[in-house]
């Protein structure tokens, strides 16, 4: 047996357990080349994440069948109500546009944190982690992927636009772009969430659970204004209240129910659209910040 | 990097892992020449994962050093995985998009672009016999199939050392031979250096070395040939005319245990060879067959600790294990 000798005891990294330090080898300057490879490795990521909604149509309308579904179905039977109930339902599809146009981004959003999930045990991610690249590089690519594909089910959402009477008009452009900063919110949490858990059956329920509410309590349904108190604070803390509410102010047309549905106020200020739409974004990085260190650091 | 690294593709010094309290891996020393084949050998839970994930700096030491190609797994872990190729135990290829397609991100991933790629994957998916499947997603590919086309993505980095973790685990015995007839070739041609695990007997034998790995630790390390004549001790199988009659015969004048079995007088001698020649002299009785069976790898398992590596396996028995057992 050809053993070398032992290291000398000082070498020895002894730390039983601990897998604190991060092993990502990332950080090290590693010259102009290294930086263009760091900015290849996002790029083939995003990449592959484009390749993979190109090719899986059926599940694109299976994504698009809810938010659909809350909008002709739900939108059109409650404004059937205005009716009998008066004119506050009356133009309810309008009103509801704005938060199915976020609902439709966070199916394709999270579906790139639950592959981080799966491929990070046996899949594909596997291998990638292996890549002489930093996993920060790895992470942001698949989240403009994610974020991405979330912003492709939003232009479809904003393409049946006419079918709930708003025009098409640039500013559906400017609203696009806002999703796709939503989407990249649900993408960061969707990461964060990702390398922090590590079975499959946590993420999921996790995300079922945190997504119908903050749904729910973002202003996409029903109007913030005439909420109870304490409901009312959970609606001014969650994030995507704002996010909602800046598309709502961005798409043509009022869509406040003749202004009975106003915008979140923060003691008595209503924060600008660009206020809103920043805020989300910053969130978005901080979670993406986050996450990366986190991801870097297993081992 | 120091001369003494660089003769070898893979060394190691007193390398090790503890999972909180466990001892997964312990003191191992290792020196792996470049441009050789070298097997680790032992059952499921042994270590041998745990010690491949540290050399390609998926996993972080415990305790010691290790240098892969020349570099420190742990201070320069991109300067390893530049060098090393990795087909892990489990699938990870990518089953949505086609094997083309993988095996361009893959290189893109490692800093080759498409245009410079473009003919190694060609080639390769040659190599692999996978040329006309190229455009076909993964998720359609069979087993054997899958199997290569990893072979394949290791390969595209034109690394040093390619790192297999059981790389034949559930593959008929057609697509094991063929996978091994691809590994010989791409050492042959290439000069790499193969660094695998298995429980595999079999696979065993194509190393130039084996390490036998139980419990965390190295039983015993040299070529197949060496730890089998450590071993010693012969099969033979003799049919005779009168087995109860040989059976005597073999006690009174070789002075050995010979058990009479319904495949006829089995025993165990140090020199076969030479032992047949001598019994048909003296035997005195019929002797219709005679086989000679040099020890296993099985065996040197058996003998290094204590019990057979088949006892410890997960999984069934294929018809390769029985057919090609000696």
């Amino acid at each position: 047996m050809s053993a070398v000798e032992a290291t000398a005891p000082e070498a020895v990294t002894g730390r039983p357990g601990a897998v604190a330090a991060p092993y990502d080898g990332g950080g090290r300057a590693r010259g102009p080349g290294g930086v263009r490879r760091e900015l290849r490795a996002v790029r083939v990521l995003w990449h592959r994440e484009m390749v993979r909604l190109l090719r899986t149509k059926v599940q694109i309308v299976m994504g698009l069948v809810t938010p659909v579904m809350f909008l002709l179905v739900m939108g059109t039977g409650l404004e059937s109500m205005g009716a009998v109930a008066g004119d506050a339902f009356a133009q309810f599809r309008g009103y509801l546009f704005p938060g199915v146009l976020v609902m439709a981004t966070q199916a394709p959003a999270l579906a790139v944190g639950l592959s981080v999930v799966m491929d990070r045990q046996t899949g594909m991610l596997r291998q990638a982690m292996v890549a002489p690249v930093r996993r920060v590089s790895l992470l942001l690519g698949l989240s403009l992927g994610g974020a991405t594909c979330g912003a492709v089910y939003g232009a479809l959402v904003l393409a049946i636009s006419g079918a709930v009477g708003i025009a098409y008009h640039p500013l559906l452009l400017v609203a696009l772009l806002e999703v796709a900063v939503i989407a990249l919110l649900f993408t960061a949490g969707g990461m964060l969430a990702a390398v922090t858990i590590q079975r499959i059956q946590t993420f999921q329920v996790l995300m079922g659970l945190a997504l119908m509410p903050l749904m729910f309590l973002s202003g996409a349904m029903f109007s913030p204004t005439g909420l109870p108190r304490w409901l009312g604070i959970v609606v001014h803390l969650n994030p995507l209240t704002y996010a909602v509410d800046a598309v709502r102010r961005t798409l043509p047309g009022e869509l406040d129910m003749g202004g009975y549905a106003g915008s979140p106020q923060i003691v008595g200020w209503t924060p600008p659209v660009a206020v809103e739409v920043c805020f989300v974004a910053v969130l978005a990085v901080g979670m993406l910040v986050v996450a990366a260190r986190r991801f870097s650091r297993r081992g | 990097m120091t001369a003494v690294a660089d003769e070898f593709a893979v060394r190691t010094e007193d390398l090790g892992k503890v999972y909180g309290e466990l001892p997964a891996v312990v003191g191992l020393d290792l020196s792996v020449p470049r441009g050789t084949t070298f097997g680790f050998l032992g059952p499921n839970g042994a270590g041998k994962t745990t010690t491949i994930s540290m050399l390609c700096t998926l996993l972080r030491p415990t305790v010691g050093r290790a240098f892969v190609a020349g570099h420190d797994v742990v201070a320069e872990p991109h300067s390893v995985r530049e060098r090393i190729g990795l087909v892990f135990q489990e699938t990870t290829l990518d089953l949505d998009l086609t094997a083309e397609e993988g095996l361009r991100f893959h290189a893109e991933l490692f800093g080759i672009p498409w245009r410079v790629s473009r003919p190694k994957v060609a080639a390769l998916l040659e190599l692999v016999d996978l040329t006309g499947s190229k455009d076909r997603p993964v998720r359609e590919f069979s087993g054997g199939m899958r199997r290569r086309l990893e072979i394949a993505r290791g390969l595209l980095t034109t690394p040093q050392v390619l790192f297999l973790d059981e790389p034949t685990t559930g593959l008929d015995p057609q697509t094991r031979t063929v996978i091994w007839e691809h590994l010989h070739e791409l050492r042959e041609q290439h000069g790499i250096t193969l660094f695998l695990t298995t429980h595999h007997l079999e696979e065993a034998e194509h190393c130039d070395r084996i390490a036998i790995m139980d419990g965390g630790q190295v039983e015993v390390e040299g070529s197949p040939a060496e730890l089998k004549a450590e071993v010693g001790h012969d099969t033979v199988v003799l049919r005779t005319g009168d087995d109860a009659a040989a059976v005597r015969v073999i006690a009174e004048r070789f002075g050995l245990d010979a058990v009479s079995g319904p495949d006829g007088v089995r025993l165990r001698v140090a020199d076969g060879a030479a032992f047949v020649p001598a019994f048909c002299a003296e035997a005195g009785v019929p002797v219709l067959s005679a086989t000679v069976v040099p020890p296993s790898l099985d065996d040197v398992f058996l003998h290094h600790t204590g019990r057979t590596i088949r006892a410890e396996r997960s999984g069934p028995l294929t018809v390769n294990d029985v057919g090609r057992r000696r």
